[in-house]
């Protein structure tokens, strides 16, 4: 991108987030968009990380405390094709972690409910294979 | 329309409007209050944001995080540039010239504690004679967290900061906090309240009641600070919750200026010790000299407390 310095820039001048108008906004998810160049979400904080969350699908119980606990809209909550009762339906749940804007703060292992916990921070290169191969068993409450 | 949410299935369906990667700190409180205000409306936003972290981390050239109009004007007048946007958009209502006149628009800015305790206060109370109808969100991490950490008229007795630091000579601040949320109150706006991150029931509940409100609102968030209260990025919400149950920050609306509810009441009171003892700012308020500042804050804390319940109590 070809950065204009302070004094060439006309006054008034915006930064447009999208390429195109986006109707409703609110509604229209973050794949569904066409930002443009100047949007922050074209840019990455992934190398802030000193420690990454691991996301283990088997013990989350969607709950959504990291979704609404992230500071980095990082975590991405969805509508995934789950089954109940024997049938298909389509439900919002958490589908994963965008490690592009994840900071690696770890709030979201922090404020998961469950036991053993859905998310964990581990090193940054670690494998993610390896670690949900060896997650933590449950523990019980401590008496 | 501000929308109406359960649970956080549904509140989770609100696409971001709020990108990542803009600068803000690891576990900062900023952002998390700013995505559950945005997410909790579907109504088209203006928003203007005044100096302080938030406004230099979520616009940095080449970018912006926002995906709704926003504009930084000065340190002093984020309420003032939202309100003449608003001046501005009811006078066109009423000439009939509006461009799409079936778009749904509120009007919002956000500030942080330094903006509006201090250096923005006279335009707030000015935007609130004037009655404009918008919301000011302040971000309350009790310090000048942008420039380094210095003392505001936010920050509480005894927090050790860079212009009031704790040492041999003295325990940190001297003064006690202003309690902006009765000033605001004292305006006569239709709803004040304080709000804090970690309870988003609460605080989705009192965004829902200021959007719909048709006057000036004032919002004070309290917004935990890794780096300046000095604690784990990842305990952001811990000390939150702490800071909640130990009725440092009370959760409260209050009415027309007069009808003060308030809308959680902690089961288990936690002493004030526990919320100092978790931030590295009141590190030294736990040596033997300085325990009469804790004792004379517990009392303060008790005192106000009894005070909102009696003011609920009665009514008035």
């Amino acid at each position: 991108m070809e950065l204009r310095g302070w004094d060439e820039f006309e006054i008034g001048s915006v930064l447009f987030s999208f390429n195109e108008k986006v109707e409703n906004i609110p509604n229209v998810q973050q794949e569904d968009r066409s930002y443009s160049e100047n949007n922050s979400f074209q840019a990455s904080v992934a190398h802030w990380r000193v420690e990454k969350p691991i996301f283990n699908v088997d013990h989350c119980i969607d709950c959504f405390f990291c979704w609404i606990y992230c500071p980095d809209s990082s975590i991405l909550a969805r509508e995934k094709e789950v089954e109940k009762k024997g049938e298909k339906i389509m439900e919002q749940s958490m589908v994963g972690i965008d490690y592009v804007h994840c900071k690696g703060c770890g709030v979201c292992s922090s404020v998961c409910p469950t036991d053993p916990k859905s998310l964990l921070m581990v090193d940054e290169h670690d494998e993610e294979e390896r670690v949900l191969a060896n997650w933590p068993k449950k523990e019980g409450k401590e008496k | 329309m501000s929308k109406e949410i359960k649970n956080l299935k549904e509140y989770s369906k609100a696409a971001e409007r709020f990108e990542g990667a803009h600068l803000l700190c690891p576990g900062c409180a900023h952002s998390m209050i700013v995505r559950e205000a945005i997410n909790a409306t579907d109504s088209e936003l203006v928003i203007s944001s005044g100096t302080g972290c938030l406004e230099v981390s979520t616009a940095v050239y080449p970018y912006t995080s926002w995906d709704v109009p926003w504009i930084h004007i000065g340190f002093e007048n984020a309420s003032t540039a939202v309100a003449g946007a608003e001046a501005m958009y009811k006078a066109l209502k009423r000439k009939n010239r509006l461009y799409q006149p079936e778009r749904d628009v509120k009007f919002l800015a956000i500030s942080g504690d330094g903006a509006t305790y201090d250096i923005g206060f006279q335009f707030i109370s000015g935007c609130f004679e004037r009655g404009h109808d918008m919301m000011y969100i302040c971000l309350d991490n009790e310090v000048y967290a942008n420039t380094g950490g210095q003392r505001s008229s936010s920050t509480p007795i005894g927090a050790s900061t860079t212009t009031s630091p704790s040492g041999r000579v003295s325990y940190g601040k001297k003064e006690k906090k202003k309690d902006i949320v009765q000033i605001m109150a004292a305006h006569g706006s239709p709803y004040v309240a304080q709000v804090a991150p970690n309870k988003w029931k609460d605080m989705v509940k009192k965004l829902k009641k200021g959007f719909d409100a048709g006057g000036p609102v004032f919002i004070n968030a309290m917004s935990a600070c890794t780096t300046e209260w000095k604690f784990d990025p990842s305990d952001t919400i811990d000390v939150s919750d702490v800071a909640v149950d130990a009725l440092v920050f009370p959760l409260y609306e209050i009415e027309n200026g007069t009808k003060l509810t308030i809308t959680y009441r902690p089961k288990n009171v936690l002493p004030i010790k526990d919320y100092l003892g978790l931030q590295g700012r009141f590190k030294h308020l736990m040596k033997k000299e300085n325990a009469h500042i804790v004792e004379q804050w517990q009392k303060d804390v008790d005192a106000k407390w009894e005070y909102l319940q009696r003011r609920e109590e009665a009514g008035v």
